[in-house]
């Protein structure tokens, strides 16, 4: 990693004074209601170094990622704006990525995208002009290279500092460390992984990716999602691809007194996010507290997150 | 070959409903192969459209013919003395088919009867799935002879996404992942590091992206 800075992002300055980041997520609202966007955001300032915005996830047609992302930066937040392959050709994908840099936005989470048949509008056309991997690239092109895909220059290239998914939980088990050392190749500065359950499989997956090297090119932050109730968890496991919630969680959950999963599942959390400040390679976490924005000062409190470096 | 799926009667029944004569046209080609637009289809449509209409209490009159293939000039040219006995023509050969017939004779109606799907072929009796998208540039060398493009759900590039599970597709579990394929087939051959280099952003343009596409063979059209 070079001394310059990509984008200047404060997410990139905290990962890159070597402190632990801590990054939290928030799902613009279904609707115009810039209202609501901003109550959901709020709990989140100052608590988190950098905020994604997803993309019309799960394929749910929602007000716009990077509008959403401006307003935050309007309120004084940082966010992670997120883009998805499923609904941009490349075309649309360059004059965003332009666009949301000079409305002030420096982090950029590349994804392939829930595939439309899980949403609302599972009648509609998927794109997938490019796929995750090459829409990192393109970013990197755009803003390394300053030129266009075609090659053409960029009047003022846009700075952006570049994130990843990686779901480690995915199968084929075995290949999932060689699609993030693609990723980091492809020109990846920061991955943000998948909600994180099953500790013992995210052990093994990091010590393979730190004899790899990765963890030297590419800072990555550990997903988690607190379990909001057995139910939650339940679905989790049976309904969400590519999700791995062991039974013991789940029992864990059940063996809380009444009317106290949700604690349970928060004390889970937080003995994660130990673990991870100490887990070699883990630059951070990415907490994803869905529809439970409200609750991250605390959470961020009670793993010691706070404050936020200043940086 | 081309596959296609039957369309249903009442949807058939509706495109024909103000004939008093038709004809119902198969073709000898993929739709016979894939047990949809064959001779003995034609004759099974043929007397569905029959009783059907005289449940209504119209009757119709139904001719059965069956072409070489529908996708050529040629054979098409075979019904050109009695297409205009017809008040309609249904076709049951693929999407092509009804084009050429409607290119040939601009006077007539042509009604499709099949839904076209894909380019496939049968994994079992009665059972036929997607191989191809027609991409224009075939890169399948890449992928140990299977196709992402047409058969990822993403046409993902570079290997399966976060939604892969136990060997199937995050939208399906009755559909195959076929990155999943892919991979275990280069583990299995210690050939892996063919898929870590980060493969190239593709040119659609000899995909139907770029527009209605032709094929010219010189040397045959002189
Ligand atoms: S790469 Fe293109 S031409 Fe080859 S099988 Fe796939 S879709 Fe068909
Ligand atoms: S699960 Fe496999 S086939 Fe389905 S979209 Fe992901 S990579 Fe493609």
């Amino acid at each position: 990693m070079s001394n310059d800075l990509k984008s200047g992002s404060n997410l990139e300055k905290v990962l890159r004074s070597g402190h632990f980041a801590f990054t939290g997520e928030c799902g613009p609202p279904k609707g115009a209601n810039i209202e609501h966007l901003k109550e959901k955001m709020h709990p989140l300032k100052g608590n988190v170094d950098a905020v994604n915005v997803t993309d019309n996830q799960t394929a749910v047609v929602r007000m716009s990622s990077w509008a959403a992302s401006t307003i935050m930066v309007q309120e004084g937040i940082e966010p992670n704006f997120q883009m998805v392959c499923r609904d941009r050709n490349r075309l649309a994908m360059m004059s965003d990525i332009l666009g949301v840099y000079v409305m002030g936005i420096r982090n950029m989470l590349c994804l392939s995208g829930d595939h439309q048949k899980f949403g609302n509008h599972p009648e509609s056309k998927n794109v997938y002009d490019i796929d995750s991997l090459q829409l990192i690239s393109l970013a990197k092109k755009m803003r390394d290279e300053g030129k266009f895909l075609n090659g053409e220059p960029i009047d003022v290239p846009p700075k952006i500092f570049i994130g990843a998914a990686c779901n480690p939980f995915a199968d084929p088990f075995e290949f999932r460390v060689y699609r993030l050392a693609k990723k980091i190749e492809a020109g990846a500065d920061f991955v943000q992984t998948q909600c994180i359950y099953n500790m013992k499989k995210f052990r093994e997956f990091m010590k393979m990716a730190v004899d790899m090297g990765l963890s030297e090119k590419c800072y990555i932050l550990a997903g988690v999602t607190p379990l909001k109730s057995i139910g939650m968890a339940q679905y989790m496991a049976k309904m969400v691809p590519g999700m791995d919630v062991p039974n013991e969680l789940i029992q864990r959950l059940k063996g809380a007194p009444k009317g106290k999963a949700a604690e349970e599942g928060i004390k889970i959390a937080l003995e994660q996010i130990e673990e991870f400040k100490e887990m070699k390679g883990v630059s951070g976490v990415h907490l994803m507290a869905i529809e439970w924005e409200h609750r991250v000062p605390e959470i961020a409190e009670r793993a010691g997150m706070l404050p936020r470096p200043k940086v | 070959m081309i596959v296609a799926d039957e369309k249903s009667l009442p949807e058939i029944l509706d495109m024909i409903k103000d004939c008093n004569h038709i004809l119902v046209l198969g073709c000898k080609g993929c739709v016979t192969v894939c047990n949809v637009g064959g001779l003995k289809e034609v004759q099974i449509l043929a007397s569905a459209l029959r009783i059907g209409r005289k449940k209504d209490g119209r009757i119709v009159k139904v001719d059965e013919e069956i072409l070489e293939r529908q996708c050529d000039p040629e054979y098409v040219a075979q019904i050109k003395d009695r297409v205009q006995n017809y008040d309609g023509v249904v076709s049951l050969a693929c999407g092509v088919g009804p084009q050429f017939l409607s290119e040939a004779y601009p006077d007539q109606h042509f009604f499709p009867a099949v839904n076209t799907k894909f380019f496939g072929g049968a994994v079992a009796h009665g059972i036929w799935e997607e191989r191809c998208a027609g991409c224009g540039n075939c890169i399948i060398h890449n992928f140990d002879g299977l196709c992402p493009i047409a058969r990822c759900s993403k046409s993902l590039m570079n290997g399966p996404c976060g939604g892969s599970s136990n060997g199937k597709c995050e939208i399906d579990k009755e559909i195959l992942c076929i990155w999943d394929s892919i991979v275990r087939k280069k583990m299995a051959s210690g050939q892996l590091n063919d898929l870590l280099k980060v493969m190239p952003i593709k040119d659609w343009r000899t995909a139907r992206d770029g527009g209605p596409r032709k094929r010219i063979k010189e040397d045959l059209t002189k």
